[in-house]
């Protein structure tokens, strides 16, 4: 799945990264708890998150992660649009609620991590 | 020429904005050196982790940082309140964050599980009242 397909799926509108819509999602991840998302290391992943504050870009940019998604069409300040840009990670938002947002992408085919034992 | 590059940061006290600047500079670093990508992951996400908590319970702090050939040293050191249990706060889930920490989206008690995740060594030293030394070690992977 790409960034572009995500964006369509979502309903949802860039706010930067229109430039790298084609990049590649392998695995998702819904959570606005930031540790949890650092507990999570996979290649390639979309962050969707209710979370809207600069840690959460600096959370997506050690993690490696392609695109974030707001939900419950959240917008993040411009201080996070200015970092999201210079790391080059997508920003998206969408007016689904979490649950909703997750449970399409899914619908998808997109996945989360292993499940913990 | 030493084979060894030292890089020193200074972790600002209260400043949840800036928090994470440290990792971000040596993430960039390791990543211009052409390091493997899961190696700088790695470090980072530990780094970024200790840098958070330094922020969040200790007034801030500082972190050397020491690559050799063979692995990745960072040593946070913080004069904050000190970890009077340390066993408990290396449980999943567990936090003495306050309750405007979490509404930030951390203090969900993993940042010290994360920090041993990701590290290959990692060692707490704490007095309470004198405060914290995180030594935290990364092996490059080829």
């Amino acid at each position: 799945m790409t960034i572009e397909d995500i964006k369509e799926i979502l309903g949802a509108r860039f706010i930067v990264g229109d430039e790298w819509k084609n990049r590649e999602v392998h695995t998702a991840c819904g959570s606005d708890m930031m540790s949890d998302v650092l507990a999570f290391m996979k290649d390639q992943s979309v962050l969707l998150t209710g979370l809207c504050n600069l840690q959460v870009i600096r959370t997506a940019e050690m993690m490696d992660i392609v695109c974030i998604v707001f939900v419950r069409g959240k917008m993040p300040e411009d201080a996070m649009i200015e970092m999201a840009r210079e790391k080059e990670i997508a920003l998206l938002s969408t007016g689904h609620r979490m649950f909703s947002a997750c449970g399409l992408l899914y619908e998808k085919g997109l996945r989360g991590g292993p499940t913990y034992q | 020429m030493s084979d060894k590059i030292k890089v020193f940061y200074e972790v600002p006290a209260d400043d949840f904005t800036r928090a994470g600047e440290a990792s971000s500079n040596l993430k960039s670093m390791l990543k211009k050196m052409g390091m493997n990508p899961e190696t700088v992951r790695k470090v980072a996400i530990a780094m970024y982790e200790g840098e958070i908590n330094m922020v969040i319970h200790a007034s801030g702090g500082t972190i050397d940082v020491t690559v050799s050939q063979e692995e990745i040293e960072m040593v946070l050191k913080d004069q904050g309140p000190g970890i009077a249990d340390i066993e408990m706060a290396m449980r999943a889930g567990y936090s003495t964050a306050p309750d405007k920490v979490r509404s930030l989206g951390f203090g969900a008690g993993m940042g010290l599980p994360n920090m041993k995740k990701y590290s290959d060594e990692l060692k707490i030293e704490s007095q309470v009242g004198i405060g914290t030394t995180v030594t935290m070690k990364v092996k490059i992977q080829c």
